[in-house]
């Protein structure tokens, strides 16, 4: 029987402000448990919140960078419901009149391109934090992450994958990121995701939904929603209804399990918050925004494919972070011959391979963008083969230095004396009759042994498409 | 509208109050007055009247992104009833 998967994520987004949303305390990861909670935070009678113009902007930046719809006038509501890590009993966030509604979002899913809605994106505060460890029966409370700023982004239900949605996920990820909304740090939790997912047949009506909340990591994502997607279909298959529920998935047993149904479910009594007026976007601050913008990945990688002609995939993998893609474009810059191919190679296959050997972000590359750049002009110019070129670029890793000094120390130029490497070849050839034999009597796997041969005899530093092109004729006269 | 008993008592629950049989009855008929006049403020005629979503017909000021408040743990927690390492200790909640 066929089944069609209906997903839509809400992901919160930690803003990268330096206080908080209603209050002038820091945001800072990892301090000392309440020393960063101020009197607005921690509710005290009588204190009112004043709203961060740093987090206005950056939900501006986003909503801008989306292509979405910018509320020009927005309001603050109050979400009411009781938790200790909750101290005012309400959140405030945006209900009916959100600073962002709409735009969208490209996504790669293996070869093909797809455009996710956005349904709308608001501003909120975080909540603090419950410790239930170690506090003989009773809860610690931690509120130093209360009224952390966060833009809550919620798409429309147009993924039909695990797949998709992680594509999804990894897009905003990358997008907020480079726009610099978001710190995107995962494991800090500034970027929190909460997928609602349904199976429906194909083209027919939506089925009932089940959220799983608060996935950090975009392998739980797929995890989840895999096992979400098959446990829903088993229960339709067995004959049972789904119910509207809330899930927690567990990393360990790799399961989801039931938090609450819709029957418990918080009635959140939204109302606008009578504390906070109602939010003006003017339109010289918007365009302040807009001009301040960089270049967005997906036309970065709209110009890597027509500019630099590079593959869907060599553009996607390219933009995936800023640091990288301004890292391709500075070394891309810099080559004495332009050949963006040969950046992307080089960046995407030496360099993030010995990055991720050793994990270290590109940020940190104990390799400049420049240095590289150094490196790959001597394999344009002639004076490394691609080999000698990797033996440079390893000891620039290991030992640091200038390639060209590398060069000249370890002796790893490039033979270019074709005298010399004729001379070399008449040894082999001399020294490996049986071979030369073989080649003759049509075994072309011998041809390939005798430039193995040369290749040793000058360490590796002949040019082997040279010494192809003498072999041949050596063998062929 | 009108509230039926449970819906009492389902607003009771949400709202963590424990009811009797009796005092549901009652606040039944006080929620219902309630609605009533809602029901008379509906009444009122209001199209092209833009909602209101505050009672000041004025925009929020918005505060500059500096960190202003030093930290007083200390103060703020000598008045709470619990602490234990900087936290602050309540009755165990989990769902």
């Amino acid at each position: 029987m066929q089944w069609e998967t209906v997903i839509g994520l809400e992901v919160h987004t930690q803003l990268t402000t330096q206080s908080k949303i209603f209050s002038g305390a820091s945001t800072a990861f990892g301090a000392e448990p309440n020393t960063q909670a101020c009197q607005v935070d921690i509710a005290l009678p009588g204190v009112l919140p004043v709203l961060n113009k740093g987090a206005v902007e950056r939900a501006i930046r986003f909503g801008l960078a989306i292509g979405a719809r910018l509320n020009r006038i927005n309001v603050f509501d109050r979400k009411n419901y009781f938790y200790p890590d909750l101290p005012k009993g309400y959140q405030i966030s945006q209900f009916t009149l959100p600073i962002v509604e709409g735009g969208a979002l490209t996504i790669q899913v293996g070869d093909e391109e797809k455009t996710v809605r956005i349904t709308r994106a608001h501003l909120e505060e975080d909540a603090g934090k419950s410790l239930h460890e170690d506090f003989h029966g009773l809860t610690g409370i931690d509120l130093n992450r209360a009224g952390t700023p966060l833009l809550e982004i919620v798409s429309e239900p147009d993924m039909r994958s695990a797949k998709e949605a992680v594509a999804y996920a990894k897009a905003l990820h990358t997008l907020v990121t480079w726009i610099g909304t978001c710190d995107g740090n995962l494991q800090e939790g500034s970027f929190r995701c909460d997928a609602n997912v349904s199976v429906r047949r194909p083209g027919g009506p939506l089925g009932t939904r089940r959220e799983i909340k608060n996935l950090n990591s975009f392998r739980f994502l797929e995890q989840a929603i895999d096992y979400e997607i098959r446990w829903q279909i088993g229960e339709i298959e067995d004959g049972r209804a789904i119910q509207q529920a809330t899930v927690l998935f567990d990393p360990d047993s790799g399961e989801t399990r039931m938090m609450r149904t819709k029957e418990d479910a918080h009635d959140y009594r939204y109302f606008p918050d009578p504390d906070l007026l109602p939010v003006k976007l003017e339109e010289d601050w918007i365009e302040r925004v807009r001009a301040s913008l960089p270049e967005l990945p997906q036309a970065r990688q709209t110009r890597y494919r027509t500019e630099f002609g590079l593959s869907a995939y060599d553009a996607a993998t390219l933009t995936s972070s800023r640091t990288l893609s301004d890292y391709f474009e500075t070394v891309t810059a810099a080559l004495p011959k332009a050949d963006a191919k040969l950046a992307a190679n080089w960046v995407m296959g030496e360099l993030s391979a010995a990055l991720n050997r050793a994990e270290i972000d590109i940020a940190t590359s104990p390799i400049g963008a420049n240095r590289l750049a150094r490196l790959l002009g001597r394999l344009q110019d002639g004076t490394l083969s691609g080999k000698l070129a990797k033996q440079v670029f390893e000891a620039m890793w290991t030992e640091g230095g200038e390639p060209d000094a590398i060069i000249e120390a370890q002796g790893l130029k490039q033979m270019s004396d074709s005298g010399e490497v004729e001379r070399i070849i008449d040894t082999v050839l001399a020294a490996n009759q049986k071979s030369v034999e073989e080649f003759r009597a049509g075994k072309d796997k011998a041809f390939n042994a005798l430039v193995g041969q040369v290749m040793k005899a000058t360490k590796g530093k002949a040019n082997p498409a040279q010494v192809n092109d003498l072999l041949r004729a050596k063998l062929a006269g | 509208m009108s509230l039926s008993i449970d819906d009492v008592n389902r607003i009771a629950h949400l709202a963590r109050i424990r009811v009797s049989g009796d005092e549901a009855v009652q606040y039944q008929g006080q929620l219902n007055g309630i609605f009533d006049l809602i029901a008379q403020m509906q009444a009122v005629d209001t199209a092209g009247v833009a909602p209101m979503a505050h009672a000041r017909d004025l925009f929020q000021r918005l505060r500059a992104d500096v960190v202003t408040e030093p930290n007083r743990r200390e103060a703020f927690q000598s008045v709470a009833p619990q602490v234990a390492d900087g936290l602050y200790l309540v009755p165990k909640v989990i769902e």
